[in-house]
């Protein structure tokens, strides 16, 4: 036992440290006859399993149905004679992304460090020196530029201009819908096709609606009647006015641009995948946001409303939905008016993931205390600033990994929709191998595949761990 | 339009007016489990005035003066704050908020806000200051709270004396009427709860009207112009510090201060 007047501390000369692989090996590998065992031991299963892979990837397997059929693995049936429409789609999102970066990253010193110089080497090494991607090396080389390029250029506006996020963000936005009208392609505001009458229907049309009908009741009144009336009816008049008069402009303006259009029955594989993920993950997350609030909510029909969608959509698996989505959607809105597949596979997916991510940000809602909300009403806030400048912050910087790990299943949950027919990377791997000039390559081809999808997935992570790294205020 | 003042306007001279900022009357209030915390609970606070309100714990000091800025509601009686009632109004309540400042025994603080953005944050969003202005004026207030050069440092990374500052110069930015404070020192380490005194001390002096649930007898006596004792949901005695702490009136006071004392 220790007393109080236990003998003075022994000071030796202090021990020192060793540094180095070996110092480091017998600390954590060989520290004890048991441990140095299991290590051993390990270390043989595992070269074993190395050996073997390495032995069957280079002298067995024939990698020749991915290097056949890269732009379909890539796109899908996407017409071969317009793949510049996919490489311009990747090109513009690799320069927003390296703008991103270097907005991002404006204060630090060197944008581009050596571990960094080192990977975006070995990636570019990798494209030049892999067989499958070598026809499109120059196309490869080219976004990596422009993400290069993108990154000095984004890092220059950051310095220069402290609105540049906001304008990045904007262009991502836009960015979406010019994706979009290159893959789809069509007369510009044709009815048949998906992605420009998609942007001018939200963006333009309701949006243009929307202020005018609220620029007009704002800016007149109409006298007698109480303001709210007025304000009401003034509105709406702006709002279908402005509305129907851009609903018949385009099609009187008939504009093209002569690119040829390539129906959604034809975008598949890799393509499709990131669209149908990128799509649902940004349609889920405002959705998500809004019932998690919801379900707090004082107001008791708002909290019913969304407690009965989440419990809903969380009872039913998420195939049902999509089947759903894709057989019995149709046949309750009218004749004619007829979502595209992939739309609907899009609201598929978003409808299941909102309620998922609304219980992820619940919990985050949850852990932010309650003192928070009332120093902030104190101060005078009222309760929309006070939940959108205080809670909602602090509760999406807690939520965060729960929602990314919400984004990933999201990603990988698009392969269940090769099986109500859509040819994301999944189906259209499963429609190649099982065609008979590559019977057997199953190995292969999904191992080429799951290779891509954790790619993504840990892009991912590593991206919510840059960000949560980048939010922790505490202690730093 | 002519330019709003640029300055942190308190009155200067510690006198005490005759014009009631608090009303309280006869408020009631009993909490959703049916206790009745508040037994009818009167008191005015006049302009430029400090009144310290002591008592044991679960005497609902507390909850009285957070129902001043309708943290909590009340059931019955009435509360005015600079001639408005706090009622259901969301309105009113709001406007009251806005002319009382609050500093709480946590802190508070917005921890993922830097300092600086924590105090400029109501009066951009409330009373739409330029950022230029409300920058400007949190400069001073951080200044005189004595931790202007931490301003671009985050809450987490100081210590809870400077935390407290910081609240109190939170609230100072909106330019109240009267501030409350609940508890401002019983969450901090003993050394630092003097800092924090300090500049409750100096803001008294400057004349701005402050009500104080605290247990520090020191600061009631040097700073207080009435010290108030509520038990058990009932305001038991009102008094000068002077007689309060030498020549307490009521039974239940003096056996309050022998615990205390």
């Amino acid at each position: 036992m220790i007393t109080a007047s236990s003998r003075p501390v022994e000071r030796g000369a202090p021990r020192v440290i060793s540094t180095g692989p070996v110092a480091w090996g017998r600390k954590n590998l060989f520290n004890s006859w048991f441990n140095s065992i299991l290590t051993v031991v390990l270390l043989l299963i595992l070269g074993s399993v190395a050996y073997s892979f390495t032995t069957w990837a280079f002298t067995q397997a024939d990698w020749s149905v991915i290097v056949a059929n890269f732009g379909n693995f890539m796109t899908g049936l996407y017409p071969p004679d317009s793949y510049w429409r996919v490489w311009s789609v990747l090109g513009m999102v690799m320069a927003l992304a390296g703008l991103t970066w270097g907005a991002l990253a404006r204060n630090q010193k060197s944008l581009f460090g050596r571990n960094l110089l080192i990977g975006l080497g070995g990636v570019a090494l990798f494209f030049v020196l892999l067989p499958m991607t070598r026809p499109y090396m120059p196309h490869i080389l080219g976004a990596l530029l422009l993400l290069v390029g993108g990154a000095a250029l984004g890092q220059a506006l950051g310095r220069k201009f402290t609105g540049a996020i906001k304008w990045i963000s904007a262009g991502w936005f836009v960015s979406y819908f010019i994706a979009l009208y290159l893959l789809g392609g069509g007369p510009f505001f044709g009815r048949g096709t998906m992605s420009p009458s998609l942007f001018y229907s939200i963006i333009v049309m309701l949006g243009g609606s929307l202020v005018a009908g609220w620029q007009l009741a704002s800016r007149i009144s109409i006298p007698v009647i109480p303001a709210w009336i007025s304000k009401t009816i003034l509105f709406l008049v702006g709002f279908i006015a402005v509305y129907q008069v851009l609903w018949r402009l385009p099609y009187a303006l008939n504009l093209d641009f002569g690119l040829k259009s390539v129906s959604t029955n034809n975008w598949g594989g890799l393509l499709l995948t990131l669209l149908l993920a990128i799509s649902g993950i940004v349609l889920c997350f405002p959705a998500g946001v809004l019932l998690a609030l919801g379900r707090r909510s004082k107001l008791p029909i708002v909290r019913a409303l969304s407690v009965a969608y989440i419990e809903l959509i969380r009872g039913v698996p998420l195939i049902s939905i999509l089947f759903m989505g894709q057989v019995l959607i149709p046949l309750f809105l009218p004749e004619g008016v007829r979502p595209d597949r992939v739309v609907r596979a899009i609201i598929g997916l978003t409808i299941f993931s909102a309620a998922y991510l609304a219980e992820n940000v619940r919990a985050g809602l949850q852990a932010v205390p309650q003192g928070q909300s009332e120093a902030a009403q104190s101060l005078g806030l009222n309760k929309f600033l006070t939940t959108a400048l205080i809670v909602l912050p602090q509760a999406l910087k807690t939520a965060i990994p729960a929602i990314v790990g919400q984004f990933i299943s999201l990603f990988q949950d698009t392969t269940l929709l090769g099986i109500v027919g859509l040819v994301e990377l999944l189906g259209i791997s499963q429609n190649l191998l099982a065609s008979p000039t590559y019977l057997g390559d199953y190995k292969e081809g999904y191992l080429f595949i799951a290779a891509i999808y954790w790619i993504f997935c840990y892009a991912m992570s590593y991206g919510s761990q840059k960000i949560e790294l980048a939010l922790n205020t505490d202690l730093r | 339009m002519t330019q709003p003042e640029l300055q942190v306007s308190v009155p200067t001279s510690h006198a005490v007016g005759s014009e009631a900022v608090i009303v309280a009357k006869d408020v009631n209030k009993w909490y959703d489990n049916g206790f009745h915390v508040l037994k009818g609970v009167s008191m005015n606070v006049y302009k430029g005035e400090v009144v310290v309100v002591m008592g044991p714990s679960g005497s609902g000091k507390s909850t009285f003066i957070r129902t001043f800025n309708a943290l909590e509601p009340y059931q019955e009686g009435s509360i005015e704050i600079d001639g408005v009632r706090i009622a259901n109004d969301l309105k009113d309540i709001e406007a009251v908020r806005r002319e009382v400042g609050m500093v709480f025994q946590q802190f508070n603080l917005f921890p993922h806000l830097t300092v600086l953005q924590n105090v400029t944050l109501a009066p951009i969003w409330v009373r739409r200051w330029p950022n230029a202005k409300a920058e400007e004026i949190a400069m001073r207030l951080l200044d005189r709270v004595g931790i202007a050069e931490q301003a671009y440092k985050f809450p987490g990374q100081m210590s809870g004396g400077q935390q407290q500052r910081v609240a109190i110069a939170r609230s100072l930015a909106m330019q109240p009427k009267v501030m409350l404070f609940d508890e401002p020192t019983s969450a901090l380490d003993p050394e630092m709860v003097r800092e924090v005194l300090d500049v409750m001390r100096n803001l008294a002096k400057d004349g701005m009207t402050m009500v104080c649930v605290t247990h520090e007898v020191g600061f009631a006596r040097e700073v207080a112009d009435r010290v108030v004792l509520m038990d058990g949901g009932l305001l038991v005695e009102e008094n000068t510090p002077e007689e309060f702490f030498n020549n307490p009136k009521e039974e239940r006071s003096q056996a309050f201060l022998s615990q205390i004392l």
